[in-house]
């Protein structure tokens, strides 16, 4: 205590000093802390993107491939699949739930998919939670009726009972509008932190109805072309579809089944499990996370080091007051005792500073990540890992310290009591 | 004060004491100094002539080649480096040139420093006057500085005062020995006389003996005995005396 207390008095007297140290180890410290938490939150949010499904069926390309098309909107199926086969499957009496999936077109650079009322009732996102619907309602029988994702909504402004258009193909500018076939909106649902919220859903038949009139991938033209009046009377049976998402009666039948459906003889299919994909899909980011990790950690030492330049380059001038320690009783062990708790001050006055800051900015960044990155994270108290890290950091600070203790240690030894300027 | 207690043992005792820095030759050889309880001895030597080395082996913080120095009838070499820190703060109080006190300190902080470190002068201080800090204030109100200085920084202080809390800081706890290294070397003539008669009354009050390390010689006959290392070290280093 008496160390401490002398440790103190001392650090307050070179405040300018140390406050540039306590700052430099703060900023590193909320760097690396805040790294650390982005990281897991964008991992949980990434993990939570798809939940209470238990196999994504596709035509057959790859696990990371199918899960980005058909859960993240990214990148395109290379083949649809029947219709028929999607039926065998839905029915098969081991699956509870199904919902089809038809992808390919677009508004304003959002894509649209289409798909039938399972989609509400069964999908599941984070912690199982169902869709809810913010606005309206789900598309009902009229094929020209959309429901919104809440970024797209609010992006593009548009309110229930507005009409807009939809582009066929993904690309952002495209040449190609359904503008014969307007939709209504008719439901806007609530904010999910997933890629549902930048999608426009529409039913099948709404997707069957805008390319009806269409062959070999071109609108047709001038007498053959359908208006949406005539499209509503067409039997708008969907012949295609991109993907569906099942859900059993049991998590044991989903390998039997998932053996199935990659075996299925009428048309080649393959069905992954969305958890085991997403750990595939995430081990490819994995390197730029950890690239991360690792220059925040450096970051951090960079902050340890500005401190052990400061202490050390304060040793020689305070070589006096060492000497006036040792004549009043102090023994080189408390000399260097006096140097490890400035140190061990500094790191832990620099961590409570830097674990403040990472707050105010969690604070005032997460209205701005939810709404860009669709990043919730949440202020909460340090986790274990977290607890871990700045414990480390605790650890190095007083590694870093024995460097200058052992300087005045050894000075101490040397100079004796006499010191004189 | 009488120089001489013949029954007591004395405080401070050199005998044939041998010191070289490593490499260098011979600086001192002192067959025999020593100084008894309650005397006060004042040790003349120009600079360059030994004096810090000598007080740093009185203080233990260095060790003879050969020969002994007791304190307080302790042979230090007989102690450890731990052990001989704790004897030499537990009996000796330091007052050096100037400079000596903790900057950042108050006067009172100060003054009970040595009482953080020693537990024996912390308990000597506590019971004679109750606290440290009591002690402290008692004093430096007998060094003639005002309460009002307590809880100011040291370096606010003049140099006059500031070597009073220095020798308030020497003096608390009654250590048997005290040892003042040019002490008045900063200050003018008359505040160097007045600051020694403060001294040696307190020194009295606390029994404590008092070795007076100076090159002034017109402050020797302040003093019961006055001793020149030059003609006690046999050593003979390279000195114009």
């Amino acid at each position: 205590m008496h160390l401490l207390r002398l440790a103190l008095a001392s650090l307050n007297n070179r405040r300018f000093t140390a406050l540039l140290t306590v700052m430099a180890i703060a900023l590193s410290v909320c760097l690396l802390l805040a790294v650390e938490r982005i990281r897991t939150e964008a991992r949980t949010s990434f993990a939570s993107t798809i939940s209470g499904t238990d196999l994504v069926v596709g035509a057959r390309s790859g696990p990371v491939n199918l899960l980005l098309y058909s859960v993240f909107r990214i990148g395109n199926a290379t083949n649809n699949i029947r219709w028929e086969s999607f039926e065998h499957f839905a029915n098969h009496p081991r699956v509870r739930w199904a919902i089809p999936l038809s992808l390919g077109d677009s508004h304003r650079g959002y894509r649209v998919l289409g798909t039938n009322l399972a989609y509400f009732e069964h999908y599941r996102y984070g912690r199982k939670q169902p869709l809810a619907l913010a606005e309206g309602r789900p598309f009902a029988t009229d094929p020209f009726e959309v429901v919104l994702g809440a970024e797209v909504a609010q992006r593009l402004n548009y309110r229930l009972g507005d009409s807009l258009v939809l582009a066929h193909g993904v690309a952002r500018i495209s040449l190609l509008q359904h503008d014969d076939k307007p939709f209504e909106v008719v439901g806007i649902l609530q904010r999910t932190g997933t890629p549902v919220d930048r999608t426009l859903h529409i039913s099948l038949a709404g997707m069957e109805a805008l390319h009806a009139d269409w062959r070999h991938g071109v609108p047709a033209q001038g007498a053959a072309r359908l208006s949406a009046a005539q499209a509503r009377e067409l039997p708008l049976q969907p012949r295609q579809i991109t993907a569906f998402l099942l859900g059993l009666d049991s998590r044991l039948a989903t390998f039997g089944l998932q053996r199935e459906i990659n075996g299925y003889h009428s048309e080649p299919l393959q069905a992954v499990l969305p958890g085991v994909a997403l750990q595939e899909l995430w081990s490819l980011m994995g390197t730029a996370e950890q690239a991360l990790l690792v220059i925040s950690l450096f970051v951090v030492l960079i902050g340890l080091v500005g401190m052990l330049t400061a202490i050390l380059t304060s040793l020689n001038e305070r070589r006096r007051e060492m000497a006036i320690l040792r004549s009043v009783g102090a023994r080189p062990w408390h000399i260097a005792g006096l140097l490890v708790a400035e140190a061990l001050l500094l790191a832990v006055a620099g961590m409570l500073l830097g674990v403040a800051l990472l707050y105010l900015a969690i604070l005032g960044a997460q209205g701005p990540l939810q709404a860009h990155y669709g990043l919730y994270v949440p202020l909460r108290w340090p986790g274990q890992h977290e607890w871990r890290l700045l414990g480390a950091v605790l650890c190095a600070a007083v590694l870093m310290g024995g460097v200058p203790a052992w300087r005045a240690y050894r000075q101490s030894l040397v100079d004796g009591l006499s010191i004189r300027l | 004060m009488p120089a001489e207690h013949a029954m007591a043992p004395p405080v401070l005792e050199i005998h044939d004491l041998h010191f070289a820095w490593p490499g260098q030759a011979e600086l001192l050889h002192i067959p025999l100094l020593s100084l008894n309880q309650g005397e006060r001895v004042f040790l003349e030597g120009p600079s360059g002539s030994g004096k810090s080395t000598l007080l740093g082996l009185v203080g233990g913080v260095h060790m003879p080649d050969r020969g002994h120095v007791r304190l307080l009838g302790r042979d230090l070499a007989s102690l450890g480096a731990a052990a001989r820190d704790r004897w030499r703060v537990d009996h000796t109080g330091f007052i050096f040139q100037q400079f000596n006190l903790l900057p950042f300190l108050s006067v009172s902080a100060n003054v009970t420093l040595p009482c953080g470190f020693s537990r024996l002068r912390r308990e000597r201080a506590c019971g004679r006057h109750g606290s440290t800090e009591q002690a402290a204030s008692r004093l430096l109100e007998h060094l003639g500085l005002p309460p009002s200085l307590l809880e100011r920084r040291a370096d606010s202080l003049s140099i006059g005062q500031q070597q009073r809390v220095a020798a308030a800081r020497a003096l608390i706890g009654q250590p048997e020995l005290v040892i003042a290294d040019e002490p008045t070397s900063a200050l003018d003539a008359d505040s160097r006389e007045s600051f020694l008669r403060l001294l040696f009354d307190e020194c009295s009050a606390a029994g404590a003996s008092l070795l007076f390390v100076s090159h002034d010689r017109s402050l020797a006959g302040l003093f019961d005995r006055s001793l020149s290392l030059p003609a006690l070290n046999r050593a003979r280093p390279i000195t114009e005396s």
